[in-house]
């Protein structure tokens, strides 16, 4: 247990450093100069000389990685280029409002997607099975940023016009100020996220579920005389679940790294926002600390699930 | 006073290539007390009529009626029927691993039933659970109770089973091939156990098996089931003594547990037919080596004997006790003294690990001597986990042996180059027993025979083409089908395509890993005299491995005994079954069953016919 722990984390620690060598090589490769981004058109070349010495950009890479890491190690990220405030807090201040949304966004998605599921894989072929494949279908195929104008139109804009305020257009209030409030901001974001995730749920429950219910243990729970909703539930579930784990695991670790377009939609000052704004501003001390941080949300997310894993299923303990 | 009666019971099930008319017309009734045989191979319907009954099928439509304690079973409401299951009949299945929830704990699984049943304190039902476990022979049950189903071994798990399955101590249970999936030893302890505790539970049993020889032991009354139709009935004693139905006398005949030294089985010839068609005459017709002009085109009747016995069938007296002509004398054979393999002290240790705890070693093989000579079957024997099918592929090269020497030709295996290595690929080929997992689906038969010469660059386009339908024919294939996928064979069919591939290159050595264990026992014998008609015509030379005895001595020249890694016995076929010396091998022999001899009918008169409707 702790070899399996001390080997997974030092693992994790080698996907980072080589992500975040594979990011600062590739903007050293990429076109575009910082030194101009900050000093605009007119800026003689003394001055983006004088800039790319103070950004420290006018030394060879290698030494650069070098400076770099030496202080990541310490929780230094450097600092932005746009606004010279030190990387990691600006990062961090993002945090709470993507871990908001996502982790609410699971929740709801997983309730509308794994019962959708179900229903679809007890009824195979009827019409309630159809039902939950357009379902599926429907949420795989629209494009995020449709149902987000969409529920924006429908619960915000027309709400708004007959005269009153069903849900706000966005915006994050904090959780510690006033829950209900953080909440009722984050209704709208939340189903959008939710609709284009349970889609994604409620196939592979269904599909897991159909393996599942052929098992000869489905005819044992049924012969032992368990009721319908029992087998379904308990011992369908039960064994259909470490799959799910598996994918729910992945899918909340790379939406941490920063939802994109819906935080854009919705006016959300998360990672992912922040994320599009750097990229935009050719930010690279912001951008490698985004993706840093979407790597060690994926390398934690791995180690959890491995350990859920053991803890789900006997037979690897 | 019957506790079950099925009267026209009738099952269809839709499918996307139509209605499988999975049972038709089937009646019998079930004594209380006794132990009800239902004999038949994969496709007969004999799970199906079951677990129909049981409300277990949802899709199916079901016909006719089946009575238990004053209630019609089909057509019972849903709620009712739940009540039942678990409640006043029990159900027991083939596989025990795939049958118990691998997540939870055997103890919780079986209370389970009791909460499902009856208002009592998780105390009180552990407390039930321990008793029953210990009364099925689980030993110290308490400390056990919180173990999960892969913590216990195949006989144990259907131990555990069975305990659920006799909690509520049910008027009846209905166990689904109980043995199929063990070990011939575990298997006669799991079928004594039943017999004791329906003995001490007053419970009656429906065994359904394809297994004659278990049925002849242990039923009172059987009834014999082929494509859905029932075709014999009656007490199990007269059934295997003189079979009234030419398919039963057949299955009795292509048993290898009956057989006699130096003659070949007699297989039922053909495959079964489609369910999904419905005959205009005898559903058997087509295989049937005692068929009369009628029987193809006119139903056939239902005939009583004086003895009880029913039958399904235009034949007034029964079918006939005589062996067919097939049955003929084998010559013996002539084995040269050439070796063509030889394992010398042959070790294989494994290094495994689990999660938690450190490594350690396992030893599959320790110690194994071998030989094997031209034109030679030697037989390897021994129940699962027992390192038989390890040790055949250290003999071909595929694993490497810890320690010790495999020559095969005279060549040391753990030497070759990979040049060397994939010339001997040539000389030593093999039949896997899964016919169906073992074919590549993707792939059409001809390709899959012609393999081996477009492998090793021997024969290409229509040379290629031209022996591999002289392969096909070989092995009784029909060579037009060249074009076809896997799946649209038969398993016997697809065990044929494997043994024309392994054939392809004239090998020297083939090793047969359990290659009739798949099939139903019709089919077993088609595949073994087959084997045994090619060894005979071209010199062949097997190691055969196999855990079921009977066909062992039926295609052995010599059989090597193995258990835990370690050949025990080593003896000529007729000598290891005449005069075993080690104890295992005694075990295994008397937990084999055999079938009794089949008498010269004649005892037997037609009382009653009845015309099917």
């Amino acid at each position: 247990m702790i070899r399996f722990l001390t080997h997974r984390v030092g693992f994790g620690a080698g996907v980072l450093l080589v992500l975040s060598a594979f990011v600062f090589f590739l903007f050293f490769v990429a076109p575009g100069d910082p030194a101009r981004m900050i000093a605009g058109d007119k800026a003689t070349e003394s001055q983006l000389q004088q800039i790319r010495k103070n950004l420290g950009v006018d030394r060879p890479i290698v030494v650069q990685y070098g400076a770099f890491m030496q202080k990541a190690l310490s929780g230094d990220l450097g600092f932005s280029y746009r606004n010279q405030q030190p990387v990691a807090p600006i990062i961090l201040r993002r945090i709470p409002v993507t871990l908001s949304l996502v982790l609410g966004g699971a929740l709801l998605w997983l309730s509308i997607g794994v019962p959708i599921g179900i229903m679809s894989a007890r009824h195979v072929g009827s019409l309630r099975d159809r039902l939950g494949q357009a379902f599926i279908l429907i949420g795989l195929s629209f494009p995020t940023f449709v149902l987000g104008m969409m529920s924006l139109y429908l619960l915000y804009f027309l709400p708004k016009q007959a005269g009153f305020t069903l849900f706000p257009a966005g915006g994050y209030k904090a959780l510690s100020s006033n829950p209900v409030i953080w909440a009722w901001h984050l209704a709208l974001p939340w189903t959008t996220l939710a609709l284009t995730m349970a889609a994604i749920y409620a196939r592979l429950t269904r599909g897991q579920m159909l393996d599942v219910m052929g098992e000869d243990y489905i005819r044992t729970a049924r012969a032992k005389g368990l009721t319908e909703r029992r087998v379904v539930w308990k011992h369908g579930m039960r064994a259909a679940l470490t799959p799910l784990v598996t994918q729910l695991g992945a899918d909340i670790a790379l939406l941490l790294g920063g939802v994109i377009v819906i935080e854009q939609v919705y006016g959300l000052q998360g990672v992912g926002a922040l994320a599009v704004q750097a990229v935009a501003n050719q930010d690279r001390p912001i951008i490698i600390g985004v993706v840093l941080l979407g790597g060690v949300f994926i390398v934690i997310a791995n180690i959890v699930v491995d350990l859920l894993y053991v803890l789900l299923d006997p037979r690897v303990r | 006073m019957a506790i079950l009666e099925a009267k026209g019971l009738t099952v269809d099930i839709p499918t996307e290539d139509g209605t499988v008319h999975a049972v038709r017309n089937v009646s019998f009734s079930i004594r209380p007390g006794s132990l009800f045989g239902i004999a038949g191979e994969s496709g007969s319907g004999k799970s199906v009529l079951t677990q129909a009954v049981m409300g277990l099928l949802p899709n199916a439509d079901i016909g006719g009626e089946v009575w238990f304690e004053g209630r019609n079973l089909i057509g019972l409401p849903q709620e009712e029927m739940r009540r039942l299951r678990g409640g006043r009949i029990g159900m027991i299945f083939q596989d025990p691993l795939s049958s118990l929830h691998p997540f939870y704990t055997i103890g919780a699984q079986i209370a389970e039933v009791l909460h499902a049943h009856e208002k009592i304190s998780p105390a009180d039902a552990r407390e039930r659970v321990v008793e029953m476990l210990g009364k099925v022979g689980i030993p110290s049950p308490a400390e056990r109770y919180d173990d999960y189903p892969h913590q216990f071994s195949g006989g144990m798990r259907q131990r555990v089973m069975i305990a659920m399955a006799l909690i509520l101590k049910p008027a009846l249970i209905i166990a689904d091939e109980p043995t199929t999936a063990l070990d011939v030893t575990v298997q006669a302890q799991i079928v004594a156990l039943l017999d004791a505790m329906r003995r001490d539970f007053g419970t009656t049993v429906i065994l359904i098996t394809h297994d004659l020889g278990l049925l002849s032991s242990v039923a009172d009354d059987v009834m014999v089931m082929y494509a859905g139709h029932r075709l014999e009935y009656g007490r199990a004693a007269d059934v295997f003594r003189a079979p009234a139905h030419p398919y039963t006398a057949g299955l009795l005949r292509s048993t290898p547990a009956s057989y006699r030294p130096g003659t070949e089985l007699a297989p039922v010839s053909g495959r079964p037919p489609s369910l999904l068609a419905t005959p205009t005459g005898c559903i058997f017709a087509p295989r049937c080596a005692e068929a009369l002009p009628r029987c193809s085109s006119e139903p056939p009747p239902l005939r009583r004997f004086s003895d009880d016995v029913e039958s399904l069938c235009w034949l007034e007296d029964g079918a006939s006790a005589a062996r067919p002509a097939a049955a003929a004398a084998v010559a013996a054979k002539a084995i040269k003294p050439e070796l063509v393999a030889e394992v010398e002290d042959v070790r294989l240790t494994y290094h495994v690990g689990s999660f938690f705890g450190p490594k350690r070693a396992l030893d599959v093989l320790k110690g194994i001597n071998l030989t094997i000579g031209r034109g030679e079957t030697v037989g390897l024997v021994g129940e699962s986990g027992c390192g038989k099918s390890t040790l055949a592929r250290i003999v071909a090269g595929l694993v490497p042996a810890t320690s010790g020497h495999v020559r095969v030709l005279g060549r040391d295996m753990s030497t070759l180059d990979a040049r060397q290595w994939r010339d001997m690929r040539r000389e030593v080929q093999l039949v896997f027993q899964d016919p169906f997992g073992s074919l590549n689906p993707r792939r059409r038969v001809g390709a899959i025979i012609g393999d081996p010469f477009r492998l090793h660059g021997l024969a290409s386009g229509e040379e290629r083409r031209e022996k591999v339908r002289h392969l096909m024919e070989r092995v009784g294939l029909n060579p037009e089908h060249y074009n076809r996928f896997p799946a649209e064979f038969s398993g016997g069919q697809r065990q044929r395509i494997g043994i024309a591939r392994a054939l392809a290159l004239n090998p020297a050595l083939i090793i047969c890993d359990e290659p009739v264990s798949a099939l139903d026992v019709s089919i077993q014998a088609q595949v073994l005299n087959l084997l045994r008609e090619l060894q005979r015509d071209l010199g062949l030379t097997y190691l055969f491995i196999s855990h079921d005895l009977s066909v062992v001595r039926h295609v052995c020249d010599r059989i090597a005994v193995m258990q835990g890694g370690r050949i025990v016995e080593m003896e000529t076929a007729e000598r290891l079954f005449a005069d075993p010396q080690h104890d295992y091998t005694k075990t295994l022999l008397s937990a084999s069953k055999t079938l009794p001899a089949f008498e010269e009918g004649g005892r037997r008169s037609l009382i009653e016919t009845r015309v099917a409707s």
